[in-house]
């Protein structure tokens, strides 16, 4: 990838060679003897550096699909591709979220954050470094020596923010990272995850079923229908970063959020 | 402060309000001293045979340790290696199960014509009855990680041996715990059992004998010591959890 094509972020979809790309990428599950369709033929692609979100109902197999770019699990069917390369199995430069923090208990915060450096065999000073300043980054300063349990959901979910990029992945994969938290945390983090973001330049995959978050933060959005998961709809959010909270009074925000509203069906 | 002080001050009440029933029911209702000694006589036994007492609690506390840690060191890896092997889980694991409704004491004869009278048929003892709990809260620790953390491992490419190490034992910790504290009440109970079968010295044997000879005060006495005994090793496990553990939250303050 060549540093110029970053710059090309206003342009649409299909540039010549994207970051990475599914192409009829399909999933069945085997339950009970008969097999479920989770996934059905989806294929998008998106830009290095791009933050995507993938939007729809709960249990539509939008994280299925996000497991499947990790390299999680393998797809039954299709092509998966990251910066050319088939994507069958974990591959390094991968940074994961779930919905719940799921922090290691016995680990202090500052540890839980070391803890990919440590399995990589890059637990030195510099990472060690690098951890207090992403950790000072969303105001965890000073919470470096306490256990997890000690903290609030939304500074857990922090931590967990900092864990999956301190070791600088070039993929971030976020599993509906905010959904469990309380409105108000939650956009607190959508802004705290621009910034970071911004500091990491990772490409994201953002999974969530609300369609606000999903344009509040997303260069591009890919709309889901029930399950088995097949895109209905696919747009570019056409509004600058850094985006602000005042932005998501925009006419082209709200005008996006009803038609996302359209393709999930909750807006006549 | 205040609430710690009454923690302490409610169950010595409530140990006090026990002794004094007991000493002026004995008292008032004239019981023979072989049917049931008061409690200061039970107390001037501890003392005046504090010697004989000691002595022997040492060695019923050894086969107890003994025979606890035989249970740890066999117990833990035989639940991982039912954990991360399908064929040995199927294989083994019903056995293990069934070997459970053998009643405990029925294997002491068995276990003395093994091993002697000596301190290792106590231990042996001591071993078969706790080593279940270990085995199963092992195993039930180990199959309760989280499945999201084993995907972070994933993701990050750990290797077995880092999964196990770092994600997933630490993560049974907790239930091998509260298996190990099972298991040392229970270490207890088969020390006592395998002296009673057949032994000359420990605790187990001290009450038999001084059973037979009609002094009820020892008796008596005995069963303090083992009690205290067991106390003191279930003492010991939870401060090795709190050392352990320093992440869990208090287990005290959850109660």
């Amino acid at each position: 990838m060549k540093a110029s094509e970053d710059s090309g972020r206003k342009r649409a979809a299909g540039t010549p060679q994207p970051f990475g790309r599914l192409v009829n990428v399909s999933k069945s599950f085997e339950a009970d003897g008969h097999s479920v369709l989770a996934v059905k033929d989806v294929s998008f692609q998106f830009r290095k550096g791009s933050l995507v979100s993938l939007l729809g109902p709960s249990g539509c197999g939008k994280t299925t699909i996000l497991k499947i770019m990790g390299g999680l699990i393998p797809a039954s069917g299709g092509l998966i591709e990251i910066e050319g390369k088939p994507v069958t199995r974990p591959y390094p430069g991968v940074g994961v979220v779930f919905q719940a923090p799921t922090l290691m208990p016995w680990r202090r915060v500052l540890s839980n954050v070391l803890f990919p450096m440590e399995v990589l065999g890059r637990n030195d000073a510099r990472a060690k470094a690098r951890a207090y300043d992403i950790l000072k980054l969303v105001g965890l300063e000073g919470f470096e020596r306490v256990y997890p349990r000690q903290l609030s959901g939304g500074m857990q979910q922090r931590v967990a923010l900092c864990r999956a990029i301190i070791h600088e992945p070039s993929i971030l994969l976020m599993d509906e990272p905010f959904g469990a938290l309380d409105e108000l945390t939650r956009l607190e983090m959508n802004d705290l995850l621009l910034d970071l973001r911004r500091v990491t330049g990772a490409t994201v995959l953002f999974v969530t079923h609300s369609i606000s978050e999903a344009i509040y933060l997303s260069d591009r959005v890919v709309v889901f229908s029930k399950r088995p998961a097949v895109i209905n709809l696919e747009f570019e959010v056409d509004i600058t970063y850094p985006r602000s909270p005042q932005k998501r009074f925009l006419k082209e925000f709200t005008e996006l959020e009803r038609r996302a509203g359209i393709a999930l069906g909750v807006v006549k | 402060m205040q609430r710690n002080v009454l923690r302490i001050v409610y169950p010595v009440a409530g140990a006090a309000i026990i002794v004094l029933v007991w000493h002026y029911y004995v008292v008032l209702m004239r019981v023979p001293v072989v049917v049931l000694p008061t409690p200061l006589q039970v107390a001037q036994a501890i003392v005046r045979r504090s010697e004989v007492l000691a002595g022997e609690a040492w060695i019923t506390a050894l086969e107890c340790v003994y025979g606890f840690l035989l249970s740890l060191a066999i117990g833990i890896p035989m639940a991982v290696v039912m954990t991360y092997s399908r064929i040995a889980n199927l294989m083994f694991y019903p056995l293990l199960v069934a070997s459970q409704s053998v009643p405990k004491v029925a294997v002491a004869p068995i276990l003395l014509v093994w091993f002697g009278t000596g301190m290792q048929s106590k231990l042996a003892m001591a071993f078969v009855i706790a080593f279940f709990p270990i085995v199963v809260d092992t195993a039930t620790g180990l199959r309760s990680t989280s499945a999201e953390l084993l995907e972070l491992a994933r993701s990050l490419q750990c290797s077995r041996l880092q999964t196990f190490f770092k994600i997933q034992l630490p993560s049974a910790l907790p239930s091998m715990f509260s298996g190990a504290k099972i298991a040392v009440t229970l270490a207890v109970i088969g020390a006592v059992i395998g002296e009673f079968i057949g032994s000359n010295e420990g605790i187990g044997n001290l009450l038999l004998t001084a059973n037979s000879q009609l002094d009820s005060p020892l008796v008596w006495a005995s069963l303090v010591i083992l009690s205290v005994l067991g106390m003191v090793l279930y003492g010991v496990v939870v401060l090795a959890e709190k050392i352990f553990m320093p992440w869990a939250p208090d287990a005290s303050a959850r109660h």
